[in-house]
């Protein structure tokens, strides 16, 4: 298991520029900006309602950006191919944007989502190998060697043929780390990915998080969890008003943040009452 | 009652049984499984994005739920021949029937499909799908799931509206009912011993639908 493309390289991944979405009359991006280096763990932090959660699905396609424009370099391949969308042709809508760019965007990405979104009607390995044989249409024997192997690294390979309701928050949480892997994804996306589990199911999602850092994938995460972003990831943003305040190295950042509003968000969080 | 009476509805039980199985469940099951199609395409018309697809199917709705059944089987057999339209009695039934089906679990449908949380949509993007892929292998059988039992009400409903058929001559439960009361003139009798059969009828529908609906358990999300 490891990220499409292992050479080091200093090149952008994910390039984004002028991001901008609204809801309705609530703009709640205003402009983003953010470059994303090969084997960067980003993570986003920011108060509830600042956006971080719509850049996120923005990056992916689940939200269609009404201006500004996004790029991903991807990989050789034809499932990796690189796409940039101007979104500011699009409007906001869907139909607006060309088909094959959107799918070519998502094929980049895996997402990992808050609440797993498992499907709940298919098995542990039948959640992770839908995509690559259904969607994909890679061999089926391959998919499922492949499959058992991260089920196996995730302490799951025992669970295969269980259904999620079967399984605690955690390892559900794990299945949906492995499906997105089982992708064979350019770049890794994750909603909160521990926000919706008990406090003592934490640890074995962030663990696995940071083993995938390590190993070299690209990765975004929106996350609420400080010190994890502090021992995880390469650059934290944070991420206020529909716009990146401030952006830079974790540690630096999270012990002397030089935006006031940084400062407050912090300071929240380390004494909240 | 009287032993006689005991004896015709002995006698009587015979041909109502076989009126069961000949009329009765056959032309439920070929209903609800043309209506059941028939319903899909209209759940998912309604729910299209396109004007025009979802104003026809809301029509469509709208005129089977508020208008009769019993007209709707009239129009079918005795108004159509005057149009030069002639359709006998077993396909007039069938269509009334899988028509009205259709209008109804229609309905259904759609909530079922509204009721499958947004995030599995979503998912189901994100590992590559198309639309129509998404709604096929992971929203419709979990929207199944949930139809189970409002569609089961629907089924149970349209088995005892089959009697309506004996009106237009299809030989049924109830008309075989009506058929032995007329020669016998014990109407009390037999028409209580045919609610008593569409009771059992329904009881073991009823049965049916648990056992459905603790298999497909799993296609919910807990």
């Amino acid at each position: 298991m490891s990220p499409t493309d292992q050479t080091p390289s200093v090149q952008a991944l994910l390039t984004v520029r002028g991001l901008q979405k609204s809801f309705g009359a609530n703009q709640v991006l205003k402009s983003v900006d953010l470059t994303v280096a090969r084997g960067t763990v980003l993570a986003l932090i920011g108060p509830s309602g600042s956006g971080k959660t719509t850049v996120l699905r923005c990056l992916n396609g689940l939200e269609i950006a009404d201006g500004g424009t996004i790029s991903v370099v991807g990989a050789d391949d034809a499932r990796h191919a690189p796409v940039s969308i101007d979104f500011a042709a699009a409007h906001g809508s869907r139909a607006g944007v060309p088909k094959k760019a959107l799918t070519n965007l998502r094929d980049q990405s895996g997402m990992v989502f808050q609440h797993y979104n498992l499907f709940p009607h298919k098995t542990v390995l039948e959640n992770v190998m839908e995509g690559p044989v259904v969607v994909q249409r890679r061999p089926r024997a391959e998919v499922e060697a492949e499959a058992l192997a991260l089920l196996e690294r995730v302490g799951l390979s025992d669970k295969r043929d269980s259904y999620p309701f079967e399984l605690s928050g955690g390892q559900q949480q794990r299945v949906g780390i492995v499906r997105a892997l089982a992708l064979r994804p350019t770049l890794l996306l994750f909603d909160e990915p521990t926000s919706a589990l008990d406090p003592e199911l934490v640890g074995d999602v962030l663990r696995l998080i940071k083993e995938l850092a390590a190993e070299g994938w690209t990765m975004v995460i929106v996350t609420h969890e400080l010190e994890f972003a502090r021992e995880v990831a390469t650059e934290v943003a944070f991420v206020d008003g529909g716009t990146i305040v401030e952006h830079g190295d974790p540690k630096e950042m999270l012990r002397n943040p030089q935006h006031e509003r940084t400062r407050q968000f912090l300071h929240r969080l380390l004494f909240p009452f | 009652m009287t032993d006689s009476t005991w004896q015709l509805l002995l006698d009587s039980l015979w041909p109502m049984i076989h009126g069961a199985i000949t009329g009765t469940i056959p032309l439920a099951l070929s209903s609800f499984a043309i209506g059941l199609v028939l319903a899909l395409g209209l759940a998912l018309m309604r729910l299209s994005r396109r004007r025009w697809l979802s104003s026809i199917a809301r029509v469509y709705i709208s005129l089977v739920r508020g208008t009769p059944l019993l007209v709707q089987l009239f129009v079918i057999f005795y108004g159509l021949p005057s149009l030069g339209v002639v359709i006998d009695p077993w396909p007039s039934a069938i269509i009334a029937f899988s028509i009205n089906v259709g209008g109804y679990a229609a309905e259904v449908i759609r909530a079922a499909i509204l009721s499958v949380p947004k995030g599995q949509w979503e998912a189901a993007y994100m590992i590559g799908m198309s639309h129509q892929r998404a709604l096929t292998r992971i929203i419709l059988p979990q929207a199944a799931r949930v139809s189970v039992p409002p569609l089961s009400n629907t089924f149970i409903s349209l088995v005892k509206d089959t009697s309506l058929a004996s009106l237009i001559l299809v030989t049924e439960l109830f008309r075989e009912a009506q058929q032995v009361a007329a020669f016998s003139g014990q109407f009390m009798a037999l028409y209580l011993e045919a609610a008593l059969l569409y009771w059992v009828i329904c009881l073991v529908l009823s049965s049916g639908q648990s056992v459905l609906e603790k298999r497909l358990d799993r296609y919910v999300a807990h």
